[in-house]
């Protein structure tokens, strides 16, 4: 059953959902369109399964429409996404001519009818030029760090980003110079999902057992897809050199956005490198493995995201809401979810990993204490009411224009 | 002593959305010169953003000029002296800046050398749009006044207590305004003016309000 807002306010507080009904009533009856590229899997199809709900609640007309691309459109906007991220990748006339042939289809497909568009990633970015002639106003929202691309890459999607009426960025260092004004508003996680919910103790015992993961020596674990950005390959290693001190097991949990081809590749090294290690629990999961996801996380006694590149990060504040100790690497939107040493750990090599993941196996009263402040962290600034009231305010900025104090 | 204020206190709420200028600073010189220009908004931002964002942080960053001062470049006695400065002094976002500048100036003069920032730890400059809404909860009296405040959302306070004396630059609180000019409790006034917002949370900030009413109302 879907969370009502009232479901909330055990986890936050009333006065804060008290200030989302004061912000829905402002924007009732108002037409919000949500675009992006996936239905399941990854970070914003997660997200906005769980917001456009709790807008409708709030009299807010919000949908959530999902472009249709093939295997070349979705190998290209892979390409994109790595380039935009500073790969090297050169793009060809065919490239922009598969681009503008999706776009152009879902142009004719999706109702682009609506009082804001709210537009989601490189992948659908195109749908701008129905701007034309039409009423309301567009938002284009950025996931990623498009800080320091790749040559041609910003070039390729500049074009229909600067003709929004507002862009959306995770994290400060993500942005860039624009003429269009830029908000800042990180993600989040929804506490009440199953990916995150309190889980009994045997509800958790219950998935180790059905995934053949015995508890009995501490779990050291990464959450994530298989993608070479994310290190998962320094992750076998840095726990190879930590396991030679505290006996202890390594699980590497994932799966592949459909948006993702590149991912069985990476699967593939990563189980080469793991070898037939009985203590190495490689788990390929659907992407709505959410309670094994949630549980896996319980019971692990450190948490790692080694991440070499990143956009936010989320898994860090699914790790963090469930009090584990989280060692990652200090990019992206990382360093936001965690002050080293406070709530969590931030690492830059392998080397730094494996020491921390002894220190933490090491120290179980610092472990928990980093785990409870964390917590703490993510419950003020990464859940999901946070990120639904960033969003109201983005959807009346839009609407009611510059200003300092706006009363609405 | 009037029980019943003439004018009923409205409580107003305000949201803040938070907007990246695209500037940011390497070094203190740069930070200083963007100090100098941007606008009000964003020295609001920088001052007042930990608030809501890091109320469970302790140490508390005071503010984010002197966390990345302190933290990134790593010139600690510079960062403890802008972490000092007690805003409450201040009555306006200008004198607030002019005091930051002051302080980071002083500093200039007196040292030889200053570090830049790693790259990727540069000091981004962003400022705050406040939306200001009415909660719909209107009183008229002391109990009435501290019945909701047991239920305002937290932005409510934090709009009443910081927003209106620096930000619209009413010179006071709203609380302690209204208490004196509404029902003549002087006493309670002053009291709550004499709080520092800024070394509370806002759950601690209402908790110490409705403390200092508690006893004005069994007295």
């Amino acid at each position: 059953m879907r969370a009502s807002l009232s479901d909330y306010v055990p986890v936050v507080g009333e006065g804060v959902v008290t200030e989302l009904r004061l912000l829905g009533q402002r924007l009732a009856g108002k037409r919000v369109l949500n675009v992006n590229s996936t239905r399941v899997g990854g970070g914003v199809a997660e997200i906005l399964n769980r917001l456009v709900p709790l807008l409708r609640e709030l009299a807010i007309d919000a949908r959530w429409e999902v472009i249709q691309g093939n295997e070349d459109f979705f190998a290209l906007t892979k390409n994109l996404h790595n380039a935009l991220h500073g790969a090297s990748v050169n793009f060809t006339q065919r490239d922009r001519q598969i681009f503008d042939e999706v776009t152009n289809a879902n142009l004719n497909s999706i109702d682009l009818d609506a009082d804001i568009r709210f537009i989601h990633d490189p992948q659908p970015a195109g749908l701008i030029k129905a701007r034309d002639g039409s009423k309301g106003y567009w938002m284009w929202r950025c996931h990623i760090d498009v800080s320091a691309p790749a040559p041609g890459a910003w070039e390729f999607i500049a074009p229909m980003v600067e003709r929004y009426d507002l862009s959306v960025f995770s994290a400060p260092q993500f942005a860039r110079t624009m003429k269009l004004p830029q908000v800042l508003i990180a993600p989040s996680i929804d506490p009440l999902s199953d990916k995150n919910r309190e889980l009994s103790q045997s509800e958790v015992e219950a998935v180790l057992t059905r995934l053949g993961i015995h508890s009995d020596k501490p779990i050291v674990t990464q959450v994530s897809r298989f993608d070479r950005l994310k290190d998962p390959i320094g992750v076998i290693k840095a726990w190879r050199m930590a396991r030679g001190r505290f006996d202890c097991q390594l699980i590497l949990a994932g799966g592949s956005a459909t948006d993702d081809p590149e991912g069985a590749a990476v699967l593939k090294e990563v189980r080469e490198l793991a070898g037939d290690d009985p203590d190495v629990h490689i788990l390929d999961l659907p992407p709505d493995a959410n309670i094994e996801i949630n549980a896996i996380q319980r019971a692990s006694t450190v948490v790692m995201q080694k991440s070499q590149k990143e956009g936010f990060g989320l898994t860090v504040s699914e790790a963090l809401w469930k009090r584990r100790p989280v060692i990652a690497g200090a990019v992206g939107g990382i360093p936001l979810q965690i002050t080293h040493k406070y709530s969590g750990i931030l690492t830059h090599t392998i080397e730094g990993a494996a020491f921390w993941i002894k220190q933490l196996l090491g120290a179980p009263d610092f472990a928990r204490r980093l785990g409870e402040n964390g917590h703490n962290h993510v419950r003020e600034n990464f859940l999901l009411t946070r990120h639904m009231r960033d969003y109201m305010l983005a959807f009346l900025f839009v609407a009611h224009g510059d200003g300092s104090v706006i009363r609405i | 002593m009037p029980s019943v204020a003439a004018e009923p206190f409205d409580f107003q709420t305000s949201l803040n959305l938070t907007l990246l200028t695209g500037q940011r600073a390497h070094d203190l010189a740069e930070l200083l010169e963007r100090m100098r220009a941007v606008p009000g908004s964003v020295i609001y931002h920088h001052t007042h953003r930990f608030l809501v964002q890091h109320q469970y942080l302790s140490p508390e960053p005071p503010n984010d000029f002197a966390y990345w001062v302190s933290n990134i470049l790593l010139e600690r006695t510079l960062g403890e002296e802008l972490a000092a400065i007690d805003i409450l002094r201040f009555s306006t976002i200008h004198d607030l800046r002019a005091e930051l500048i002051r302080v980071i100036e002083q500093f200039l003069e007196s040292s030889a050398e200053v570090r830049a920032a790693p790259p990727g730890m540069e000091f981004h400059f962003m400022r705050s749009v406040s939306f200001v809404m009415a909660t719909g909860m209107i009183v008229h009296d002391l109990r009435e006044f501290r019945d909701a405040l047991h239920r305002i959302p937290p932005s409510s306070i934090s709009f009443h207590m910081f927003d209106a004396r620096l930000r619209l630059e009413r010179g006071d609180n709203d609380f302690s305004s209204w208490l004196e000019k509404g029902l003549d409790e002087t006493a309670v006034a002053s009291a709550i003016r004499r709080l520092d917002p800024y070394t509370l949370t806002t759950d601690g900030l209402r908790r110490a309000i409705i403390a200092l009413i508690d006893r004005r109302v069994e007295t």
